[in-house]
C-alpha cells in the first residue's frame, strides 16, 4: 500500500475544475510575488534616498538644487506622471469590464504620457550637463543623477514591458494570464508614481526651497 | 475555464479612480504653493511637505493600488509596512549616523 | 600587431606568479577532461535536458550544493595559503599584493559564494518537501536564481586568471576600492560578480517567502510548520529587505568608478564612510541570513535524534522572527571607531547586546530538548553538539565586541577575526554540514559513511580550536588583521604557528569528507525506506530520492511533526494508509532561458569589468531578449498522467 501521503486530501472537484483552480492560484501567487518585488524596489529607492539626503549639501562649491532645478519643468513632469498613473487605472477598469479595445487605448495613452515624462527628464539632464553640472561635478550631483536616473530607468523599462503586454493582448485577448499581466504592470506604474512623489518632494521642492 | 477567474483582481470603480486622482492633484498643488509662496520656512515647511507626500503615497496605495482588497491574510500589506519601517531606518539612521560628518567638516 | 597582441595578453591574463601558472594549467586540464568525458560517454544531451534546463527544485538544490562545495575548496585553499604565509615571521611565500588579493577573495567567496549557495541548496532540497508541496512558488525563477548565482560566481573567480583579483578587502571599502587607489579591473570583477549573483539571491528570497506563505500542504498552519521552514521564512524576510541595499551600494561604487561620480571619493564632496554605513546595513543582516537557517537545521536534528518534540516551539519561532527584525538595527557596531558620537554608539551597542537574548533562548531550548531524550550520536547530531559550546563562546566574545568603548581596543584585531570565524564556522558551517549529513539520504538515497565521517568530524573540530583560540590571544597581543607578515620581535610566532597547524587540520577534515563522499557513493548504506533516521517531518514520508513530483497525493496535515504523528497513529493501528486517489499532476516544463539569460548577464558583466561598452550592451540586449521571449511564452507547463505516477511509485516499492 502506498504510504506516501500522510492522509489524503479529500477532493470533491472534477479534474477540469481543479485545473482551473490551479491556474487561478498561480496567477494569484504571481501577484503576491510582484508585491514583494515592489517592496524590494522600495528598499532600493530608500537606499538611494539615504545617499541623497546625506550628500545633498555636499556641492563642493558647485551648483546646488536652487540654481539648477526649474519649477515649470519638474511640475510638468509631476502632473504628466500623475495623469499616467490615473490612465493606467482606467485601463485596469476597462479590462475588468472586458473591453479590450478600450483597455489597449488607455494603455497606449499611459505609455505615451510615460514617454513624454522620460523625454522631459532627458532634456532636463542634457541641459544640466550642458551647463557643466554633470554627474562627476560633486557628490550632490552624483546622488541627484543616480536617484532621479534610476527612477527614469524604471519608467523606461516599464514602457518596453507595457508595449510587450499590449502586443500579447492584441494576440490573445483578455485571459487569466493577460489579465494578471495588466494588473501587475498597473501596480508597477502606480508604484513608480508613488516613488516620484517623494522625489518631487525631497529632491525638487526641498531643492528649490 | 478562464472566465471563472475574473474575480481575482477586479477592483475599483471610476469613482474611486477619479477621487484618487483629484486628491493627488490637490496634494501636489498644496506643497508647490507652500514652497513658492514662502508661507512657511525651514523645518515646519519640510515637515509639512513630507507629510503631504506620505498622504499622497497612501492615496496611491488605497485608491489606485487597492491594498485593502485581495486575499486574506494580506501578506503584501505586512511586507509593505515592514519595508517602510526599514526604509525609514535606512534614511533616518543614515542621517543620524552621518551627521558626525557635519561636525568634522 | 604581434607586439600589440602580446601587450594585451600580458595585461589581460594574470602573469608572473608560478602559483597562478599552476592554476592555469589545472583549469585547462580539468576543462579538457570534463569535455572529453561528456563527449566520450555522449552525455551532452543528458546534461542539458536533465540538469542545465531543469526547473526541479531538488536538482537545482544539488547543483547549488556542488557549486558551494567547489567554492568551499577554493576559499579553503585561500585560507591555507594565508596561514602558510603567517606560520612564521618574515616568510616570503606570498608577496604583499598577492596576500591582499587572497584575503579579499577568501572572505567574499566564503560568505557570498560558499555559505549562500550551500544555504540555498538546503532551502531547495528541503523546504518544498517539508511543506508537502510539489515545487517552489516560481520554479522558472528558481532556476534563473541558480544560474545567476553560478555565472556571478564564475565571473568573480575568473578574476584570478584574467585581469587580476580584487584586493580591497571582502567589503571593498572606499577610498581603497575607488579608481584613485584601485585602477585595475579587480574591483569591477568584485562588483559585477556579486551584483549578478545578488539578483539571484534576492529572487530566491521572494520565491521562498511566497512558497512558505502560500504553498503549504492543506491543514498545515504556520504554527505547525517545521522549524527549518520557519528559519527559511525568517531568512527570506531578511533577504528581501537587505539585498536591495547591497545592490544599490555596489551600484553606487560602480557609478563612482565607471562614470567618475563622487559618492565615496575623497574629493568633490564624496564621503567614503557613507559606503561603510550602507554596506553594513546589508552586511549585518547578511550574517543573520546565513546563520538563521543553521538554527533551523539544528532544531530539526536535535528533535529527531533526541526522539522528542522540540522544546519551546513557539519561543523558537518568536526568537527567530525577533532576530530577523533586530538584525536591521545593529549595523553601526561594525564601525564604532568611526566616531559617530556617544549617542549613536550607545544605541547600537545596546541593540547588539539585545540580540543575545533571543539567541540565548534558542540555546536553552536545544538543551532542554536533549534533556532526558534518547540521544543517538549520529553524524548530524555530532555536529550539532559541537556547535553549541562553540557558538556560545563565539556569542560571548561578540558581546565583548559590542561594548563600544572596549571595541576601540578590539577593532580590526585578530580578536575580531577569531570571533567571527567562531560564529561563522561554529554556527554556519557546522550547521550546514549537519544539514547535509542529515538530508543526504533524501537527496541521493544513501547515507554517508559513519566511520570516515567521525574522522572528518574530529579533525575539523580539533583543528578549529587549535586554529582560532590562539587568534584571540594574538588579538590582545596587538596583531591586526590583514598584515601579511611580521617580525620575530613581535613575539607572535608561536601562536601563529599553532594557528596554522589548526588550519591544516581543518583542511585534512575536508579531505576526509571528500573521501567519505566518494567512498559512500559505492559502499554507503542504502536508504530503502525513505525515512532512515526515524524522523518527524513530511520530507521523510516519501521515497529517497524523492520522485520528481514529490508527493503522489498531496498530504493533509493537522499537527506539528506530521509524519511522526502519522507513524504513531499507524503503529497504534488507528489509521491505515488509505489508497490514494491519484490525479494528473501539474508540473512546470523545463526551460533553457534561465541559463541563457544568466550567460548574457555574464557577458554584460564582463563587458562592464573591462569597460568594453559594445560587449556590455550586447549582453544586456541578450538579457532583454530572454525576458521578452519568456513573456511571450504561454505554453509553460504540463501534466504527469496517472499511469506514469503509478509506474514511478511502483519502482520505489510503493505499489498502488
Amino acid at each position: 500500500m502506498a504510504h506516501t501521503a500522510v492522509h489524503q486530501a479529500s477532493r470533491g472537484q472534477t479534474a477540469a475544475h481543479a485545473h482551473a483552480a490551479e491556474h487561478h492560484d498561480q496567477e494569484g501567487l504571481k501577484i503576491l510575488g510582484f508585491w514583494i518585488f515592489l517592496v524590494t524596489d522600495c528598499l532600493l529607492f530608500g537606499t538611494l534616498f539615504a545617499a541623497y539626503v546625506v550628500l545633498r549639501t555636499h556641492t563642493d562649491g558647485g551648483p546646488n538644487g536652487k540654481e539648477l532645478f526649474e519649477v515649470p519643468g519638474f511640475v510638468a513632469e509631476t502632473f504628466i506622471l500623475l495623469t499616467s498613473s490615473f490612465t493606467s487605472g482606467l485601463a485596469a477598469l476597462a479590462m475588468n469590464q472586458g473591453k479590450r479595445n478600450q483597455l489597449l487605448g488607455w494603455l497606449a495613452v499611459t505609455a505615451l504620457l510615460g514617454a513624454c515624462f522620460v523625454g522631459f527628464e532627458v532634456s532636463e539632464f542634457a541641459k544640466m550637463a550642458g551647463e557643466g553640472a554633470t554627474i562627476s561635478r560633486s557628490a550632490f550631483l552624483s546622488a541627484f543623477f543616480t536617484l532621479v536616473g534610476t527612477h527614469g530607468l524604471h519608467v523606461s523599462l516599464g514602457l518596453v514591458w507595457m508595449t510587450a503586454i499590449m502586443l500579447q493582448l492584441r494576440r490573445r485577448g483578455i485571459t487569466a494570464v493577460t489579465r494578471r499581466k495588466v494588473f501587475v504592470i498597473s501596480l508597477y506604474w502606480h508604484f513608480l508614481d508613488a516613488v516620484w512623489i517623494f522625489l518631487f518632494t525631497v529632491v525638487y521642492l526641498m531643492g528649490v526651497m | 475555464m478562464e472566465h471563472e477567474t475574473t474575480q481575482t483582481h477586479a477592483h475599483g470603480s471610476v469613482k474611486s479612480y477619479v477621487t484618487g486622482f483629484a486628491l493627488s492633484i490637490v496634494l501636489t498643488i498644496i506643497p508647490i504653493v507652500l514652497v513658492l509662496s514662502h508661507a512657511l520656512a525651514g523645518k515646519p515647511l519640510i515637515v509639512t511637505i513630507v507629510l503631504l507626500a506620505v498622504l499622497q503615497f497612501l492615496i496611491q496605495l488605497f485608491f489606485f493600488m487597492h491594498v485593502r482588497e485581495g486575499e486574506q491574510p494580506r501578506y503584501n500589506v505586512m511586507a509593505l509596512i515592514l519595508g517602510c519601517v526599514i526604509v525609514f531606518t535606512i534614511v533616518a539612521g543614515s542621517m543620524w549616523i552621518m551627521s558626525f560628518n557635519a561636525a568634522v567638516q | 600587431m604581434l607586439t600589440k597582441l602580446k601587450d594585451f595578453a600580458s595585461t589581460f591574463f594574470v602573469t608572473g606568479d608560478p602559483l597562478i601558472y599552476g592554476a592555469d594549467v589545472a583549469i585547462v586540464l580539468t576543462t579538457i577532461a570534463i569535455v572529453f568525458v561528456l563527449t566520450y560517454f555522449k552525455k551532452w544531451t543528458w546534461l542539458w535536458k536533465e540538469w542545465l534546463t531543469s526547473v526541479d527544485h531538488k536538482k537545482i538544490g544539488i547543483m547549488y550544493l556542488i557549486a558551494s562545495l567547489l567554492m568551499l575548496f577554493r576559499g579553503g585553499v585561500d585560507a591555507l595559503l594565508m596561514r602558510t604565509q603567517l606560520a612564521l615571521p618574515n616568510i616570503q611565500f606570498l608577496q604583499a599584493d598577492h596576500y591582499n588579493e587572497i584575503f579579499t577573495t577568501h572572505g567574499t567567496i566564503m560568505i557570498l559564494f560558499m555559505a549562500m549557495p550551500m544555504m540555498f541548496a538546503l532551502f531547495n532540497i528541503v523546504v518544498p518537501l517539508q511543506l508537502g508541496a510539489r515545487d517552489v512558488a516560481y520554479p522558472f525563477l528558481n532556476a534563473l536564481s541558480f544560474w545567476l548565482f553560478f555565472f556571478g560566481a564564475m565571473l568573480f573567480n575568473l578574476s584570478f586568471v584574467i585581469g587580476g583579483s580584487p584586493d580591497a578587502g571582502w567589503l571593498s571599502y572606499p577610498p581603497l576600492s575607488e579608481m584613485s587607489h584601485s585602477p585595475g579591473v579587480g574591483e569591477n570583477f568584485y562588483i559585477w560578480g556579486i551584483q549578478i549573483s545578488g539578483i539571484g539571491s534576492l529572487a530566491t528570497g521572494i520565491n521562498f517567502l511566497v512558497t512558505i506563505l502560500k504553498m503549504r500542504a492543506p491543514g498545515m498552519k504556520l504554527m505547525n510548520m517545521p522549524l527549518f521552514s520557519w528559519s527559511v521564512l525568517s531568512t527570506s524576510v531578511m533577504i528581501i529587505f537587505a539585498f536591495p541595499i547591497l545592490t544599490i551600494t555596489l551600484a553606487l561604487l560602480f557609478v563612482d568608478r565607471f562614470l567618475g561620480a563622487h559618492f565615496f571619493t575623497m574629493t568633490a564632496g564624496g564621503n567614503p564612510m557613507m559606503y561603510v554605513n550602507l554596506i553594513w546595513m546589508w552586511g549585518h543582516p547578511e550574517v543573520y541570513i546565513v546563520v538563521i537557517p543553521a538554527f533551523g537545521i539544528y532544531s530539526e536534528i536535535v528533535s529527531t535524534f533526541s526522539k522528542k518534540k522540540i522544546f519551546g516551539y513557539k519561543s523558537m519561532v518568536f526568537s527567530m522572527m525577533i532576530i530577523s527584525v533586530l538584525s536591521f538595527f545593529t549595523w553601526v557596531h561594525h564601525f564604532f571607531t568611526m566616531g559617530a558620537g556617544a549617542d549613536v554608539n550607545t544605541f547600537f551597542a545596546i541593540s547588539t547586546m539585545a540580540i543575545g537574548i533571543p539567541t540565548g533562548v534558542k540555546i536553552f531550548n536545544w538543551l532542554f530538548t536533549m534533556f532526558r531524550g534518547r540521544i543517538q550520536l549520529k553524524q548530524p547530531m555530532l555536529w550539532t553538539l559541537a556547535f553549541i559550546p562553540c557558538f556560545v563562546v563565539g556569542g560571548a566574545t561578540g558581546v565583548m565586541l559590542a561594548v563600544a568603548p572596549a571595541d576601540y581596543q578590539y577593532h580590526n584585531s585578530y580578536f575580531l577575526i577569531a570571533h567571527f570565524h567562531q560564529v561563522l564556522i561554529g554556527g554556519v558551517v557546522f550547521g550546514y554540514l549537519a544539514g547535509i549529513y542529515y538530508w543526504w539520504p533524501k537527496m541521493f538515497g544513501f547515507k554517508l559513511d559513519e566511520k570516515l565521517g567521525k574522522w572528518a568530524f574530529w579533525t575539523w573540530n580539533i583543528g578549529f580550536y587549535v586554529c582560532f583560540m590562539p587568534q584571540y590571544a594574538l588579538g590582545f597581543m596587538g596583531m591586526t588583521r590583514r598584515v601579511y607578515t611580521y617580525g620575530w620581535d613581535m613575539g607572535w610566532a608561536p601562536l601563529n604557528l599553532v594557528s596554522s597547524i589548526g588550519a591544516f587540520l581543518m583542511g585534512i577534515g575536508f579531505i576526509f569528507q571528500v573521501w567519505q563522499i566518494s567512498y559512500s557513493i559505492k559502499y554507503g548504506e542504502r536508504d530503502t525506506t525513505g525515512d532512515p533516521w526515524n524522523a518527524r517531518t513530511l520530507e521523510w514520508s516519501i521515497p529517497s530520492p524523492a520522485p520528481m513530483y514529490n508527493f503522489a497525493t498531496v498530504p493533509h496535515v493537522s499537527e506539528q511533526d506530521a509524519w511522526w504523528a502519522e507513524k504513531q497513529a499507524r503503529e497504534a493501528g488507528k489509521r491505515a494508509a488509505a489508497a490514494p486517489a491519484l490525479e494528473p499532476i501539474h508540473m512546470p516544463k523545463n526551460s533553457g532561458i534561465p541559463i541563457i539569460m544568466a550567460a548574457f548577464w555574464f557577458v554584460a558583466g564582463f563587458g562592464f569589468v573591462f569597460s568594453w561598452i559594445w560587449m556590455a550592451v550586447a549582453g544586456l540586449l541578450g538579457v532583454a531578449a530572454c525576458l521578452l521571449a519568456r513573456s511571450f511564452q504561454y505554453d509553460t507547463d504540463y501534466y504527469i498522467p496517472v499511469d506514469e505516477i503509478k509506474r514511478t511509485e511502483a519502482s520505489f516499492g510503493r505499489g498502488i
